[in-house]
């Protein structure tokens, strides 16, 4: 039986909107997968450590304050402290183009800027999972 | 009827020409490219129609207010052009705003960075990465001082976008006007203070619901008394539809948070006119045009049946809901940005026949990142253009009597009663709020929308149609990161010059009025700000006592 895929949607830092996290959390779940939402103003700390008990397959990050360039790569730094750098991170929201090159340099494997389908999101996520991501 | 409309009728000629003598009218006589007169007000030409006329729309300036709050609207003056800015230290900010107030702006709008809006100073490890991000860092009266510096408080209007910690900016504000030499009776402005739709839609919240409440009618006692030309909330349904309500939704829960301030104010003590004429609004201006402007009067004709029927309000500036907008953020799309000014222009023209009495609009590029200064200046373009040139304020709410416009108020005002009558049986809005039934449905109503885009049932030109391929977007304005350092660093200068005994001092006094319901605790924080007490301590303290809302 095909393992159904584990995600958790995080928002770091002190950023309220929601309106995207929360779309991609039921898109995720409408197409099957289990999804664990952190809710608002999560430490890069917190978000690694609920991405590890809640043993997921993804995080996917989501911030629109600008935060992005301190806050995601954070993220994964602390996911390598608890040695659990091998789960794959994601981000989402107003990122300007010139800065996802520093996010992927970080770790970051992808990020969604405005305008993306939800399906885009959903095929990567699954591709992520299968091993076989190319851009 | 007849003998009814014709005495309305002179009393708004009366109302017309006292107004006159205090803001002259913009041209006299108003005329278009073909020398026609242009008269301030179009009215129903059929006897049979004027019964309804009254009750429906009234005269400008009359009950219920749905042709506009004045009775001859932007005849004598536009809507204050107010833009949205802050970014970074109080220093660049001060710069903007000089810039936009030379460049014709008519008010002041300040954007805070998110550590402010959540009451933590720039060195908390929670405001790490946040620092002048989405708006100005202040974590002392310091910072306001460098902020308003050379701005004249007697003269400038100035709205500030701030909720849970509002008490200790508004404390922050009338310690630099003061200072200014302008006593706080003169100073005027807006202090958002609307936790409610913190809870609901925008996330800077602190504590919870009910020691919030208490702050707020604190604010509005204080007010009353000691700034009677500030308003003390500005009730937002912005946030509301940018989280991805409909525009009744907006409307409702809007009115819905509004009813709640009143109970509990009315519950802590206060009379209805005492602080009714200071509540302030402020919407989105969306996309379908048409749907926008009639939101506008509707929810001016059903705040006026509220304030009189519900809560018998007598003086009638009780009764007339004043608002600002906003164009919507959320409908500007990163793909081909240079379309964004072509919706700003429409979402601006339905604000203006909606009679809003400030606006805002927003740049094309903020889909993508803070406005650059270019960009800004396009956006405050776009109201002049409509002020000066398209002719549509030369007389007072021309949609009215449209068929389909009039329709459509009637349609969205019952729908919104609806709401309101299901937020009563539940226990009211903060019930509500605490809930999650809000949350739920502007979540429901997201999830359509964005369904919609994605089976392109819903056409976002650039987005889901009409696509190009595009270059990196590259002149967007970038907040220096060192500035989170040159923060901390002015922080604890502060903290090194001030009188430390003086700041535990006060702040005790402030912990030790937060225990007892019936203090205010206006005055108390004032004492602290002026003592250069910063806005993490003050909220801490307040923390302490109060518990934080860790989510509905």
């Amino acid at each position: 039986m095909k393992k159904t895929i584990r995600v958790l949607i995080a928002k770091p830092g002190l950023d309220g909107h929601d309106r995207g996290a929360l779309i991609i959390a039921q898109a995720l779940r409408d197409h099957g997968m289990e999804v664990i939402y952190t809710g608002l103003r999560q430490s890069p700390q917190q978000i690694a450590q609920a991405a590890i008990q809640e043993d997921v397959d993804v995080i996917g990050l989501s911030s629109l304050s600008g935060g992005h360039k301190t806050l995601f790569p954070k993220v994964v730094e602390a996911l390598v402290a608890k040695d659990a750098g091998d789960i794959p991170v994601v981000g989402g929201g107003v990122i300007p183009d010139e800065d996802i090159a520093f996010l992927k340099d970080k770790g970051i494997r992808k990020v969604f800027t405005p305008g993306t389908p939800t399906k885009d999101t959903i095929a990567y996520i699954e591709a992520c999972v299968r091993g076989d991501e190319n851009e | 009827m007849t003998n009814d409309y014709n005495q309305k009728k002179q009393q708004w000629e009366q109302q017309v020409a006292k107004t006159k003598e205090r803001f002259p009218e913009r041209k006299s006589p108003f005329t278009n490219s073909s020398d026609l007169t242009i008269e301030p007000l179009y009215l129903p030409t059929n006897d049979a129609e004027k019964e309804d006329y009254l009750k429906k729309l009234g005269f400008p300036g009359q009950f219920p207010y749905t042709r506009g709050i004045q009775p001859s609207m932007f005849r004598n003056r536009f809507w204050t052009m107010r833009q949205y800015a802050g970014f970074g230290s109080a220093q660049e900010t001060n710069k903007r705003f000089k810039y936009l107030l030379d460049q014709g702006q008519t008010g002041l709008s300040v954007a805070f960075d998110l550590p402010t809006q959540i009451g933590y100073d720039s060195d908390d490890a929670m405001a790490e990465g946040e620092v002048g991000k989405v708006g100005v860092a202040i974590d002392s009266l310091d910072d306001m001082e460098i902020l308003l510096d050379k701005i004249p408080l007697d003269k400038v209007s100035t709205s500030m976008t701030i909720n849970a910690p509002a008490s200790v900016l508004l404390a922050m504000y009338i310690a630099v006007a003061e200072k200014q030499g302008v006593p706080k009776e003169k100073i005027t402005g807006t202090i958002q203070n609307d936790i409610l739709k913190e809870y609901i839609a925008r996330g800077t919240y602190i504590y919870p619901p009910k020691p919030s409440m208490r702050l707020i009618t604190n604010i509005f006692e204080y007010c009353a008394e000691h700034i009677p030309k500030f308003n003390t909330i500005s009730i937002s349904g912005y946030h509301i539809r940018e989280a991805g309500s409909t525009a009744v939704q907006e409307v409702a829960f809007t009115l819905a948070n509004g009813m709640a301030y009143v109970d509990a104010a009315i519950e802590s003590g206060l009379k209805v006119d005492q602080f009714a004429p200071r509540l302030a609004f402020f919407f989105n201006a969306h996309n379908n045009f048409f749907e926008e402007a009639a939101k506008f009067r509707a929810a001016r004709r059903i705040w006026a049946n509220v304030m009189k029927d519900r809560y018998h309000a007598q003086d009638e500036k009780s009764l007339r809901l004043r608002f600002h907008t906003q164009t919507g953020g959320s409908t500007l799309t990163a793909q081909q940005p240079d379309n964004n000014i072509v919706r700003v222009a429409l979402q601006a023209l339905s604000a203006v026949l909606g009679g809003t009495q400030s606006l805002h609009t927003n740049s094309k590029d903020e889909a993508l990142a803070l406005p650059t200064e270019d960009s800004a200046r396009i956006a405050l373009r776009t109201q002049q253009i409509l002020a000066h040139e398209s002719g549509v304020a030369d007389t007072v709410d021309p949609l009215a009597g449209s068929y389909y416009v009039e329709n459509l108020t009637d349609e969205i005002e019952e729908q919104v009663m609806h709401y309101i009558e299901r937020i009563d049986e539940m226990g009211g809005a903060v019930q509500a709020v605490e809930d999650g039934f809000m949350q739920r449905e502007i979540h429901q109503a997201a999830y359509q929308t964005q369904k919609d885009i994605e089976s392109e049932e819903e056409i976002i030109v650039g987005l889901n149609a009409f696509r190009i391929d595009e270059e990196v977007h590259e002149d967007l304005l970038k907040v220096d990161e060192r500035l989170e350092q040159a923060q901390v660093q002015g922080l604890n200068k502060i903290r090194n010059e001030r009188n430390q005994e003086e700041v535990d001092h006060l702040l005790s006094s402030l912990k030790q009025a937060a225990t007892n319901n019936k203090e205010n605790l206006m005055p108390y924080i004032i004492e602290c700000v002026k003592a250069y007490a910063t806005i993490g301590e003050i909220c801490n303290v307040l923390r302490d006592e109060f518990g934080e809302f860790t989510g509905a």
